[in-house]
């Protein structure tokens, strides 16, 4: 891209808990800037178009698209990765659930899928079954493993409840 | 197996040290010529190996495929990944394991009987001990397999046969565990690939001081009608190759046929006839007979994940990196169109999203190692959403016409099939001439690689499957293959088995419904194979089929089919709701994949291959016009979604002396038959065409 609107202006976040400040065309997609910015590449490419829900990442609490939201518009903005969700040491309940109930095939869509959940899960901890459902409506799984993953959220629902009531 | 003979891929491969191999830092490393393409075979194999060796799981370190090391195990399809390499190397570990028990007897002089191996360790009487590492300096591996090494019975295996956790999976939820999609190497730059809308379509015109222009520091790459662009950032060339369309022209290329009327298509274009079975005295006795003509569309891989690869070139010889299902046959082909030697390319496997068969994973090799070559650098290209959905080759469209004579009692006299199709398998590596999209476009071109089909004694192409299971005396399938057609095909996972046994399964309901009779028992007169019975009935008890009511608006359907006739048997229920846009419910699936490795992979792999068969039989189609594909999207080419998927139960019949087989492809036949003779059940109208969709069923009813 060129013109005006593309003068390289550094665009400050914060990303997993980090102030970044990323410099470079703030036109590029969320996705890039997370991607080949910063090195977080669980955040995956599928579309970029907004349609398959491979690229979702939580920003300022919502689950969004990373692969069609400019930089720039995320400026000042808190953005959550899958890699700010959790690690091995100390895994998020979507991520131990997601383990528990083998809940992937290919795993490809999977990131998107946990970011997506996490977000209603952290908006609305009584989420149904049928509110889980209309949470990942928007996100893609080519292998068919759609089951599983919805009893790993309803399995990390419970988890989570228990954290919030203890 | 017996023991006179080792399994087919040991024999193939037959040095011990290349499947296997211990390593000084207490691993185990298993090198097997197959590759993970989500479906769990990595875990299974280190079930078998770690069972065989008497080691913990978490010792196996499985090392990528790769043409410079692995065995060549050709191509990870078929379901045939179990029953090939997990047998090979059942067979390696048992002769590994008992060279490594002889050589301690030797070394403390104790008969070998009186050892036991715990984890590796190899224990003799007393507190006498030693392990696979100690005496993995003085037992070469880099030595044949032989024959005479029993593996262990079924009864003694201890992690082969349970559900065990899938090693690969904590690395995708941490995001720790990269697809190919994600790795980078020191000096990269980025690739893309300008193809025209029209397939086959020649490039007449290039603006390139506009391009240049426009994009100073981007490399225009062309060669015949192969255009592409190398960029410092996937951005700019991304932007690149978006801005070239407006600045290429390009003529000719392919008409396409009109995509409503593709089984009157397929009838009318050339083709070459053979018979695929025949049995029987086949003369008609002028009974009641049945003719009824089914047909399925062309079919998208939609892979989640784009196809990529990257390949470095150094001191004139080539590295790929690539998702490819088979990596000596990528090899072979990317040295054809090159003009190398195959020791001058090296390709090695990395993991990439599901491709469910022959996707754009190959082709993608061959870009990047175009693209390389003339950037002088490592070159990573991705494919677009638009290109995975065009330009990979797609499971082709079949047209299935059938015909039967029912005897006065209500039994199948004669069946005959008529199957027309073109290839449905045109993989790389497997012929004189390239199959890999690009070859196509550079000057000189290739000939474009029409799609064959394997003999049936090979898995077959558009015929697999097309032989009924059931006990007819008088059997004609023939084969119509269509020479030619605009649209690339390839592999598609479970190829022909999906139209025929749509097609089988549904004549199958049709028939049974003409003589009153119902879908099961009319199934069961025709079965005397006792483990498909056993399918049929599992399912039926499942379903509480015939004893469960139906809720209102819906209707169950019931089908079954052995995969391949060689493979895994199952028979599914499946319960549709009818009253919008036709709807899966709910799924009852019984299979037999004989023994199992790991139970919950198995059988997260047979509801997988439902729900994607319930995907393609209510959704799926590619749609074109006469000058352009238009799937490019997942708008124009939608698929199931969550809010549109059945509960799912599935019971693995447990054969744990039986063979394995394997577990991936033997649903989506069976699932897409239950689910027309649901809608059957429901309406009382048949939907012979794929996919099922409410304008068809209205269309039908208005016929009616």
């Amino acid at each position: 891209m060129t013109g005006a609107l593309a003068l390289e202006s550094a665009v400050e976040l914060t990303v997993n808990g980090m102030e970044r400040c990323l410099a470079g065309d703030p036109q590029r997609t969320l996705l890039d800037a997370l991607r080949e910015g910063l090195g977080l590449r669980a955040t995956r490419f599928g579309c970029g178009e907004g349609l398959c829900g491979a690229c979702t990442v939580i920003v300022d609490g919502r689950a969004i698209t990373a692969c069609n939201t400019p930089l720039w518009s995320t400026a000042g903005k808190t953005v959550t990765t899958l890699e700010g969700l959790g690690d091995s040491a100390n895994p998020h309940p979507l991520q131990q659930a997601f383990i528990d109930e083998a809940a992937m095939q290919c795993g490809y869509c999977v990131s998107g899928i946990i970011m997506a959940a996490a977000a209603l899960l952290a908006a609305n901890p009584d989420a149904t079954p049928a509110d889980m459902r209309a949470a990942l409506e928007n996100n893609l799984c080519r292998c068919g493993a759609h089951n599983r993953m919805l009893r790993a959220i309803e399995r990390a629902a419970v988890v989570l409840k228990g954290h919030s009531a203890s | 197996m017996s023991d006179v003979a080792l399994p087919r891929n040991l024999a193939a491969n037959p040095i011990l040290g290349h499947w296997i191999g211990f390593e000084s830092d207490g691993m185990v490393r298993l090198s097997p010529g197959k590759v993970e393409i989500g479906q769990g075979i990595l875990t299974a194999l280190a079930q078998i190996a770690a069972d065989e060796l008497d080691v913990a799981l978490s010792r196996i370190r499985l090392v990528p495929a790769d043409t410079a090391n692995s065995p060549n195990e050709e191509v990870t399809s078929g379901s045939l990944s179990v029953q090939d390499s997990g047998v090979a190397i059942r067979y390696a570990a048992a002769q590994v394991r008992s060279l490594m028990l002889d050589a301690a007897a030797r070394q403390m002089d104790v008969p070998r009987a009186l050892f036991v191996v715990v984890d590796g360790l190899i224990r003799g009487p007393g507190n006498r001990a030693t392990s696979y590492w100690d005496l993995a300096a003085q037992v070469s591996l880099d030595c044949a397999a032989e024959v005479g090494f029993s593996p262990k019975a079924a009864i003694d295996r201890h992690i082969a046969g349970r559900s065990v956790g899938r090693i690969d999976i904590p690395g995708r939820v941490f995001g720790t565990r990269p697809y190919i999609n994600d790795m980078t190497l020191p000096g990269m730059r980025h690739g893309r690939v300008m193809r025209p809308h029209r397939p086959g379509a020649t490039l007449s015109g290039l603006d390139e001081t506009t391009f240049q222009k426009k994009f100073p520091g981007v490399l225009l790459v062309r060669n015949g009608s192969f255009l592409g662009v190398v960029a410092d950032s996937e951005h700019k060339a991304e932007a690149a190759v978006s801005r070239l369309a407006t600045l290429s022209s390009w003529i000719g290329g392919a008409q396409m046929p009109d995509s409503d009327a593709l089984p009157d298509w397929l009838k009318t274009q050339p083709h070459a006839d053979t018979v695929v079975e025949q049995r029987g005295n086949f003369t008609p006795k002028g009974r009641q007979r049945y003719a009824r003509s089914y047909a399925k569309p062309f079919i998208a891989h939609a892979s989640i994940g784009p196809s990529t690869a990257i390949a470095q070139w150094r001191d004139g010889k080539l590295e790929v990196t690539s998702h490819t299902q088979g990596v000596f046959n990528l090899q072979r082909d990317l040295a054809l169109v090159l003009g190398l030697s195959g020791e001058a390319v090296r390709v090695t496997h990395a993991e990439g999203a599901g491709c469910y068969g022959h996707n754009g994973a190959d082709d993608v090799a061959l870009d990047a190692a175009l693209l390389a070559r003339a950037a002088g650098c490592p070159v990573r290209v991705q494919w677009s959403r638009a290109d995975e959905l065009t330009q990979a080759p797609f499971g082709a469209a079949m047209r299935m016409d059938l015909e039967a004579e029912l005897s006065e009692d209500g039994r199948i006299l004669c069946w005959e099939h008529t199957l027309t199709s073109n290839g449905h398998v045109a993989r790389p590596g497997r012929s004189a001439s390239p199959a890999l999209l690009a070859a196509f476009s550079l000057d000189p071109p290739s000939p474009r690689f029409e799609a064959g089909d394997p003999p049936l004694s090979a898995g077959g192409g558009a015929q697999r499957n097309s032989v009924p299971l059931y006990d007819i005396p008088n059997i004609l399938i023939r084969q119509r293959r269509v020479l030619s057609t605009p649209i690339r095909t390839s592999s598609l996972r479970s190829l022909g088995a999906f139209g025929n046994i749509f097609a089988i399964e549904s004549f199958m309901d049709e028939l049974a419904a003409a003589t009153g009779v119902d879908a099961l028992a009319f199934r069961l007169r025709h079965l005397a194979d006792k483990r498909g019975r056993a399918v049929l009935e599992t399912a039926a008890g499942m379903a509480g089929w015939g004893q469960v009511p139906c809720p209102e608006g819906r209707g169950r359907g019931l089908a079954f089919a052995r995969y391949k006739n060689t493979s895994g048997y199952c028979a599914v229920v499946a319960e549709v709701d009818v009253e919008h846009e036709p709807r899966v419910t709910e799924l009852w699936i019984a299979v037999d994949v004989g023994e199992v490795i790991n139970p919950d992979g198995a059988i997260n792999q047979v509801e997988g291959g439902a729900l994607q068969s319930v995907s393609w039989t209510l959704k799926e189609e590619v749609r074109f016009s006469r000058d352009a594909l238009d799937c490019g999207s997942w708008s124009t080419y939608p698929i199931l979604r969550f809010s549109e998927v059945p509960v799912v139960s599935v019971q693995l019949i447990a054969r744990p002396e039986e063979p394995p087989l394997g577990a991936g492809e033997c649903a989506q036949g069976p699932t897409a038959a239950a689910i027309a003779n649901a809608v059957h059940a429901a309406l009382g109208i048949r939907i012979r065409q794929t996919p099922i969709t409410r304008q068809r069923i209205i269309e039908e009813l208005a016929a009616q």
